[in-house]
């Protein structure tokens, strides 16, 4: 039984938690000729911006409903309708998902009413999906959000009505804790065994950091096209990566009425495993020679590097799902978690291979990380402070990433993802040099011009040899 | 914050932009809006004040994205750089709780981080709900003996400009003038030179740049009391009312301190700039006149002669680079023409400059510098950007960090002058940086790979 220590001191101090508000922006950024608009004030989307531009360094359509004195007050509707129709005559994307803010939802915007009047207003932009989700920052956090995104896609625009099953056809829901890379990781598995991945949504189209041929897009370069989601039913089967999408699974499986796997992550030997397994059973083929082979590779790096990753004291921070996959590939290997945080409570936190886990701040990390003498700190960006002052190597991972190039895109999932991940763990407890003796010298031992164990040179005769 | 507070604040006198009736604060656009809003520019204006505890009052949106999020540098305490906040829940905003959770948020943080004060950011939605944030502050300051300033931002209330200026009024109201500076010791004094008193405004220590600045103030015999913000501490801040000359460097942001510095302490004050050889000129020059101490004008003109010199030897290897390359400059205000200059110091060809922010006074200058029918950029969205430097035949696009991207992706080569970049461009010191940036960016070889057509595409 894994305890949740809930946030007990008034103040954050160094925030773990990114906003719902921009997972939800995060999620709808994975559909093709797509544009988020939050609705709020104008620097609620300036500063989810920055977030993520910081993070993929890409330039990253995001709009707003920029909500000023006069629309908090009186209300903001006629902001939503404004901002869609502006932007559907700029640019007609596809899609616009509108996740709210706790400005709007505290104001009691109701966004879905507005849709309903921008329809009315203006039939010539019926072409644009439009889907809100609420999303207030005062709960919840960027995983939530996500979630909650996901969940709205589907339920406004996967078609209920029966269709001809695709018979390569797969449906994969694609949790926040997957990169880009991930994402990519995940298709090249699933085209192995002859079957045509369909994932919502997808960042591996949209934001895996690629030069598109025109000069400039004002909307989503890529993405899982809006018809691709209409016609989930068509699927043969649909998988699920990520236990926060758990709400969103239900509400496809009751549309469609297609079969689903869930799995929380595809990180560590079984997780991949029971994946391939489950590949295997919907395609009715047998694992691709090439995939064995990972598989054999994965195991040689486990044997490699357990001797670097055996007994390592970890402390995790990040979304929750985040923390799951890292402690469970930290547990197989020999690890122990030794310091948790997460931002808020999940399901999937009751399931940590561990004894407690803290709601709270990376102040809380760094104090359990101290006083329990953390080795390594697994974390995003933000985590860099903190393992300076801890004076603990640490392993980037989760949103955002800032200070470092490709961190966005880096491949954790899979076999090969996998072997990586071990790789570097290892490699960093290499760099600490752990368990290495303090040199000693001998009191007897005289050695002209060498440093004694206590720092003091020990005389040498100027007339001695030169080399 | 009232209606009218906000109306006042929006209408400065001292600002270019009153006199038209297009103002830089106009009301923001549903779906074609870029930029921040006023909490953002109230905390970027304040921030690198580096001993201060910055608590933003809000949910997490407003600190969780931001926070350790700003390229200014600090010579001293890095408290700053903890990123604190209320990180209000359901709870709290439904039950009204988020005041009370304020101030114990703000005991913790002076008993955990003795900080020099307490900065308290209010944002949209404790300002919706009505969080008397300013009696909070009050009573924490005096249950803690510690001064806790509120900083009124929502922002709803508009934009980073709005917020810039309602950060410099909390200086204004609750800090500047809280204390006397410190005389100059004794063993700071040197023979011949009397020690002036200066402050600056608007100067936020990107990148470490006034750190290219200041050892030539130091030189000069000027003092630098406080400055809003970089590099500065709270007790420095407290005493920028005995400044004997304020300069407003790069940005109309807070003029308002300025204009009310000059109407409660009769300090003078006078816009200028670090960028190029010709405003650090212009600048020395400023203070040396406004003083008006004839030992200073001496001092500052031999130290410009010799700067100058040293300088175009430095810049005379990169000059043969530069030259005749065609710069597109977007940015706003007075960088709009202050860079303009820098570039021509280095040869370089200005082929258009954005005037989006700018005021007729800055259009002027632009029109001295580059003469009547000089290109200015009104609107610079990305698109329009992007055709404006195709049209134009621009080398390179100098900008802000916005749009860093929209131009690689167009394969065009970018320089980041605004406040995200890394690079310190500031005094002499800082204009071979920039040539070497600007070096680096043009010559490099990614843009013949990045623009040639795949060798199966070719023919």
């Amino acid at each position: 039984m894994v305890e949740i220590v809930k946030r007990a001191k008034a103040l954050s101090v160094n925030p773990l938690k990114s906003s719902q508000t921009i997972g939800a922006a995060l999620a709808f950024l994975g559909v093709a000729r797509a544009i988020p608009m939050l609705h709020g004030s104008q620097g609620c989307t300036a500063f989810g911006k920055v977030f993520f531009v910081r993070h993929f360094r890409e330039p990253i359509p995001l709009q707003t409903t920029a909500m000023d004195q006069v629309s908090t007050v009186m209300g903001a509707g006629d902001s939503v309708v404004e901002g869609l129709a502006t932007i559907c005559s700029k640019s007609s994307p596809a899609f616009i998902g509108i996740p709210t803010t706790g400005l709007s939802e505290t104001q009691g915007a109701d966004v879905r009413m507005a849709v309903k009047e921008f329809r009315a207003k203006h039939p010539e932009f019926i072409t644009t999906e439009v889907v809100p989700v609420n999303t207030p920052d005062y709960t919840g956090c960027l995983e939530t959000g996500f979630a909650k995104a996901v969940t709205e896609i589907i339920e406004k625009l996967v078609e209920a009505a029966p269709r001809a099953v695709d018979a390569d056809r797969v449906n994969i829901l694609s949790g926040a804790h997957l990169t880009p890379g991930d994402v990519e990781a995940v298709k090249d598995m699933v085209e192995m065994f002859g079957l045509r991945p369909v994932v919502i949504p997808d960042l591996s189209g949209s934001l895996d950091g690629h030069l598109p041929d025109n000069d400039f897009n004002p909307l989503t370069t890529g993405g899982v096209s809006v018809d691709d989601i209409r016609t989930a039913g068509a699927a043969r089967a649909t998988l699920v990566i990520g236990r926060h999408l758990d709400t969103a699974a239900d509400g496809l499986k009751s549309i469609t009425g297609v079969t689903d796997w869930r799995f929380d992550h595809l990180f560590g030997l079984d997780a991949v495993d029971a994946f391939v397994k489950t590949l295997t059973e919907i395609s009715g083929r047998s694992v691709p020679a090439r995939v064995k082979r990972q598989r054999a590779q994965l195991q040689d790096a486990m044997l490699d590097s357990h001797f670097m990753i055996g007994q390592t004291r970890l402390a995790l921070a990040g979304d929750p799902e985040v923390i799951k996959m890292f402690a469970d590939l930290g547990v197989s290997m020999g690890a122990e978690v030794v310091a948790c945080v997460a931002p808020t409570r999940s399901p999937v936190l009751e399931d940590l291979p561990l004894d407690a886990v803290k709601i709270g701040d990376l102040e809380d990390l760094e104090k359990l990380a101290k006083d329990a003498g953390a080795e390594l700190l697994i974390g995003n960006s933000h985590c860099v402070q903190s393992a300076a002052r801890l004076g603990v190597p640490v392993l980037r991972a989760g949103f955002p990433q800032f200070d470092v190039l490709g961190g966005f895109r880096r491949t954790w999932m899979g076999y090969a993802g996998t072997r990586d991940a071990l790789f570097e763990i290892a490699n960093l407890m290499l760099s600490v040099e752990k368990g290495e003796v303090e040199p000693y010298a001998s009191i007897y031992a005289q050695r002209p011009g060498e440093e004694d164990a206590h720092g003091h040179r020990s005389p040498s005769s100027h007339s001695g040899l030169r080399h | 914050m009232k209606p009218q507070d906000i109306a006042q604040l929006l209408d400065e006198p001292a600002c270019g932009h009153n006199q038209k009736s297009k103002s830089g604060c106009a009301r923001p656009k549903p779906g074609a809006t870029a930029g921040g809003c006023s909490f953002d520019g109230a905390q970027i204006a304040l921030l690198p004040i580096a001993d201060v505890a910055h608590i933003v009052h809000g949910p997490i949106a407003c600190a969780g994205s931001s926070w350790d999020n700003r390229g200014t540098r600090s010579s001293g305490p890095k408290l700053w750089r903890i990123g604190m906040t209320t990180d209000l829940t359901e709870q709290d905003v439904i039950m009204g709780r988020g005041a009370k959770r304020l101030f114990h948020s703000i005991k913790q943080a002076v008993a955990d981080y003795r900080p020099a004060a307490v900065f308290v950011y209010n944002t949209c939605v404790p300002a919706l709900i009505g969080d008397d944030v300013d009696a909070v502050c009050k009573d924490a300051e005096k249950r803690w003996g510690i001064p806790v300033v509120p900083v009124d931002a929502a922002g709803f209330y508009g934009t980073k400009n709005l917020g810039n200026r309602i950060a410099g009024e909390a200086m204004v109201k609750h800090v500047i003038g809280t204390r006397e500076p410190n005389p100059v010791p004794d063993h700071l004094q040197r023979p011949g030179i009397t020690v002036h008193d200066i402050a600056l405004i608007g100067e936020y220590n990107i990148a470490g740049e006034l750190w290219h600045v200041l050892p030539l103030l130091d030189e000069l015999g000027l003092r630098v009391l406080g400055s809003l913000s970089g590099d500065t501490r709270f007790r420095e801040v407290q005493t920028m009312h005995r400044s004997e000359v304020n300069m407003m460097v790069c940005s109309k942001a807070m003029i308002n301190v300025a204009r009310k510095l000059e109407e409660k302490y009769r300090t003078p004050w006078f816009e200028g700039s670090f960028y190029g050889a010709s405003d650090m000129d212009h600048a020395l020059r400023a203070f040396a006149k406004i003083i008006g101490d004839p030992g200073l004008v001496q001092r500052t003109e031999e130290l410009i002669q010799r700067e100058n010199l040293h300088l175009n030897e430095q810049l005379d290897p990169w000059r043969g680079r530069l030259r005749g390359k065609r710069v597109l400059l977007y940015t706003g205000g007075v960088k709009s023409w202050s860079v303009v200059a820098a570039l021509h110091d280095l040869g370089l060809d200005v082929v258009a400059t954005g005037t989006k922010k700018s005021t007729e006074e800055d259009k002027a200058r632009i029109r001295e510098l580059m003469g009547d029918d000089a290109v200015m950029i009104e609107d610079g969205n990305p698109r329009a950007l992007l055709d404006m430097v195709a049209n134009l035949k621009a080398d390179i696009l100098i900008a802000g960090g916005r749009n860093m991207y929209t131009a690689l992706k167009a394969r065009v080569p970018f320089l980041d002058i605004n406040q995200e970049r890394e690079f310190a461009y500031a005094g002499y010191t800082g204009m071979v940086e920039l040539a070497r940036q600007l070096a680096l960016s043009l010559e490099s070889p990614v843009w013949s790979a990045v623009r040639k057509p795949a060798p199966w595409d070719e023919g």
